[in-house]
């Protein structure tokens, strides 16, 4: 029995506008061009002739930073996907002990950013630091020489560390759409003759594929950003290549040429996943589910279940957060509580800014694209989407040349004419931050929203407007109220992603200005990983809110994160109901 | 809910005015300068404080990296009036950018040695770290080195680094170039990568807990860091690294260890030039030249400046004479070498 593919159907098609609305298409190329912009600009300084810089960088150390950067991600593509499905499937189709406890304990990970979680392992796992130590004075051991133990700065060490806290994605999605499969697909197979287990094969993976794919596509991307863990590694990335050779050899051209090496093994990444779930869409065949029949094990059975499940949370969760607690405590008395404090208000409100700013362009995109499918519209959301390829550090570049651009450009304006100087209005502001941010984040925004409107029927849209809504009124009366919880979902992702994101908000901050990542960057940079801990375990915490949420709403996750169009029976079922 | 979308509208809208708004009025203190400073916080901080208590003159910081390159983007409207660099190269790279303006100050002049100086005061050294070898004193029985020595195969795997790329080493290669030439700087930095116990990773700190650990030997790094050690009573345990190891000035016997320096510049567009004059001349003079050698353990520049005891114990420095000018002009090639060598990679395991 090969997978069950159910083909494409017309029901989730808006009617198709030949033309599309044109303020709107205008709009959404606006929009699209603002938060590409940065983007743009790194394509531009590439292109721009910067000497011998290109072959220099392609015979020596380009290949290098182009294997170690595939290398990473096959690696970390595995890892997570071995883990997510596996843990995943466990979670919805068997029962253990534990399961529920375990189930949103899986997603826990999600909260540490991989630079603090590479801090903590590096500092425990390294040759000086505190595992090795204590073996080598239980055992005598005194030198390099005299016992092996894996280098944690090391290839295998970055793939290690990172899978452990980026599988929770691949789990979101896996789990989500093992939920969502109709569990009569299953039971069918399993009449058909199949075990459970090779109905997992045969069945749910397949089905679930596209979500998979999702999940792991987004693991990679995050794993493609990293800056801080493969530089505590020593793993020289693209990444990596595209800060040393921008901070120290001065060479930005080189840096964005580098950079655009990325976005072609990002836009792979973008039209792998296209490819994934192209022309498939995975329908529930019946309306609400029943409650899953999940299978109990018994024995020694249950405890192994509950074992590999506990696994990457202890790897992934449990240690770095308790290592953290322990730091935290022994140098809480030299902390700075007052500046803790501004710099978590700081770290605040730029990531609500971001989420608001992010939520609103990403529901005009949305809308733009459900109501208006043309290629305009089709190319403003890519566009759009773009920053999150973009490394913070490339990013930062990117959104100075505009920006400074832009008011210099004012400035100058306003001199000859009105005889005043604005200065630089927006470059050094909290402004260019939260720019940074959305460019950055956009795709995250728009991807939650999209899945939350997909699931819409368009019939809804026609009925209000056949009621005699605007547009307009029956995005806002009826799509609405019925996205509320994608919408609350994209404002959760792009904010928890915000508070963590490091290098942009390190390179564009204004004077004077911190913020909790910045303070953890700049204690670890001088190996104080101890007084970095406090900040580090803020952004853990605040990172574990939307985890708590996400999972009250757990289909959200799938909306969150992983673009699924599926049509929802429920909401279908709900609508008439709440009208009423 | 439609209420809800509508204040979640009406809340960014309003905030988004209000960023626009203040950065539209900028709080125009009375007296400020403005700082973009690759040093970190910790170094400068109490400098600034005490500048701010005796002139009145409020310091506004920025510690990132890339500020260079900000600069650039910024143009003339940049907020900065001095950038403080930790090394030759982003002071040199910093006048090649057309960023600076000649530091016109007397008082300047008589205080750092013109060596010290741009020719045309376009940067000035505030003070000057030697890059010096950390040893292990149980493992390390020689008390003098030289830097050429590095690569000879009796020091195969007992070497630890931070990365090529790092301007430190970067202009520790730019120097082995000037002395040696191309050629011999590349086959010498082949012999130390060949050296390597691991690959090149951490900071200089790093690089002691390595050697206290037993991973490596001997390591390249700045005086200060050892002496930030040894002088830390809050976390003994950087205490007990550092004692384990001992600093040897290498090439002490013959043409002088290396050194780099950090120093400043005044902005080209440098909107509170007086200020920023002032906080450069008031860097170069005793009192911050003594708390940059006795609290964060520096070669002060400023004559009759001492160095700390700590400093002193490690031994007398005979600095090589090559100029800064010489260095900055090879850090470009020397940055190419480390690629071509492959040394951030080093040796497969």
């Amino acid at each position: 029995m090969r997978g069950i593919v159910i083909k494409e159907t017309d029901t989730t098609k808006a009617p198709v506008h030949s033309g599309g609305d044109r303020r709107l298409v205008a709009g959404a190329l606006a929009v699209a061009l603002l938060v590409a912009s940065p983007v743009l600009a790194i394509v531009v300084i590439a292109l721009s002739p910067s000497g011998d810089v290109w072959n220099h960088l392609v015979t020596t150390v380009l290949p290098g930073y182009a294997s170690n950067t595939l290398q990473l991600m096959i690696g970390v593509g595995v890892v997570t996907f071995l883990i997510g499905t596996g843990c995943a499937w466990l979670v919805t189709m068997y029962a253990f002990p534990g399961r529920r406890v375990v189930d949103w304990l899986l997603m826990l990970p999600l909260a540490i950013p991989t630079y603090i979680i590479a801090y903590v392992y590096v500092d425990l796992l390294n040759y000086a630091g505190s595992i090795q130590s204590v073996l080598r004075i239980t055992f005598a051991w005194e030198h390099k020489g005299d016992y092996w133990f894996p280098e944690i700065r090391s290839l295998g060490g970055a793939i290690f560390v990172m899978s452990f806290v980026l599988y929770p994605y691949v789990y979101l999605t896996a789990r989500s759409a093992f939920v969502q499969q109709s569990l009569q697909l299953i039971e069918a197979s399993r009449t058909l003759g199949h075990t459970l287990g090779s109905s997992f094969l045969r069945v749910a993976l397949p089905l679930a594929r596209p979500a998979i794919a999702a999940g792991v596509i987004l693991a990679l991307m995050e794993c493609l950003n990293d800056l801080g863990a493969v530089q505590y590694f020593g793993v020289n990335t693209l990444t990596a290549g595209v800060y040393s050779t921008w901070l120290h050899r001065n060479d930005l051209g080189g840096a964005a040429q580098i950079a655009v090496v990325m976005l072609v093994f990002v836009f792979s990444l973008v039209l792998i996943e296209r490819w994934a779930r192209r022309g498939k869409r995975f329908i529930q065949s019946t309306g609400r589910e029943q409650a899953p029949s999940r299978k109990r094990l018994l024995g020694a059975r249950r405890w192994i279940a509950l074992l590999i499940c506990l696994f990457p949370i202890v790897l992934g969760f449990a240690i770095p957060a308790g290592v953290l607690v322990v730091f935290a405590l022994r140098r809480f008395e030299t902390q700075n509580i007052g500046q803790f404090l501004s710099e978590a208000l700081n770290s605040l409100t730029l990531s609500v800014l971001a989420a608001c700013i992010a939520v609103l362009i990403g529901l005009f995109l949305a809308h733009a694209a459900r109501t208006s499918r043309v290629m305009p519209v089709r190319i403003a959301t890519l566009a759009a989407s773009i920053g999150y390829a973009v490394p913070g550090t490339v990013l930062a570049i990117g959104i100075l040349v505009p920006l400074a651009r832009f008011d210099n450009s004012l400035d100058a304006f306003t001199r000859e004419v009105f005889d005043i100087s604005t200065g630089l209005l927006l470059t050094g502001s909290m402004f260019s931050i939260v720019f940074a941010y959305v460019v950055r984040f956009m795709a995250v925004s728009y991807g939650a929203i999209d899945a939350g409107y997909s699931r819409l029927s368009p019939n809804f849209h026609m009925a209000a407007r056949s009621l005699g809504r605007s547009p307009i009124g029956a995005l806002k009366d009826v799509q609405l109220p019925l996205m509320k919880p994608a919408i609350m979902a994209a404002a959760l992702l792009v904010f928890v992603d915000s508070m963590k994101e490091l290098p942009a908000t390190l390179l564009l901050r204004p004077f004077d200005f911190d913020t909790l990542a910045t303070r953890v960057y700049t204690y670890a940079s001088l190996s104080r990983v101890e007084d970095a801990a406090l900040s580090a375990l803020a952004i853990v915490a605040v990172g574990i809110v939307p985890v708590l949420v996400l999972n009250r709403t757990m289909s959200l996750a799938t909306a969150g994160v992983a673009q699924i169009h599926e049509i929802s029976a429920t909401d279908l079922q709900e609508a008439p109901t709440r009208r009423a | 809910m439609n209420i809800c979308t509508r204040c979640i509208v009406y809340y960014s809208v309003s905030i988004l005015a209000l960023i626009f708004m203040l950065s539209l009025f900028p709080a125009k203190a009375q007296e400020q300068v403005n700082v973009y400073s690759y040093r970190q916080p910790f170094l400068v901080e109490p400098l600034f404080a005490a500048f701010t208590r005796q002139t009145g003159v409020d310091v506004r910081v920025i510690y990132a990296k890339g500020l260079i390159e900000r600069m650039v983007q910024e143009g003339r409207n940049s907020p900065a009036d001095v950038l403080l660099a930790v090394d030759i190269g982003s002071l040199s790279n910093a006048v090649i950018q057309g960023l600076t303006q000649p530091i016109v100050s007397e008082l300047i002049d008589v205080n750092i040695p013109r060596s010290f100086r741009h020719p045309n005061n376009h940067w000035v050294g505030l003070t000057s770290r030697a890059r010096v070898v950390y040893a292990s004193r149980d493992r390390v029985a020689q008390n003098s080195i030289t830097y050429e020595e590095l690569a000879y195969s009796k020091w195969k795997g007992r070497i630890c680094t931070r990365s090529g790329q790092h301007v430190y080493t970067i202009a520790l290669i730019a120097s082995m170039i000037s002395h040696h030439g191309e050629e011999n700087a590349k086959e010498w930095l082949r012999g130390l990568k060949a050296n390597l116990a691991r690959k090149p990773a951490g900071n200089d700190r790093a690089q002691i807990k390595s050697i206290f650990a037993g991973e490596c030997d001997i390591s390249l790094g700045n005086t200060y860091y050892m002496a930030l050690m040894l002088t830390n009573e809050k976390e003994l345990e950087q205490k007990e690294w550092g004692q384990s190891v001992k600093i040897i000035m290498p090439n002490a016997a013959d043409r002088g260890t290396h050194i780099n320096l950090s120093g400043v510049i005044l902005a080209k567009n440098a909107p509170h030039r007086k200020n920023a004059v002032k906080l450069i001349e008031w860097l170069t003079g005793a009192e911050a030249q003594k708390i940059y050698a006795d609290v964060n353990h520096e070669y002060p520049l400023s004559d009759g400046i001492d160095i700390s005891d700590m400093v002193a114990s490690f031994g007398d420095l005979h600095a090589d004479e090559i100029s800064f000018d010489e260095i900055a002009r090879y850090r470009k090639r020397a940055s190419e070498i480390v690629d071509e060598v492959g040394f951030d990679e080093g040796l497969s395991f």
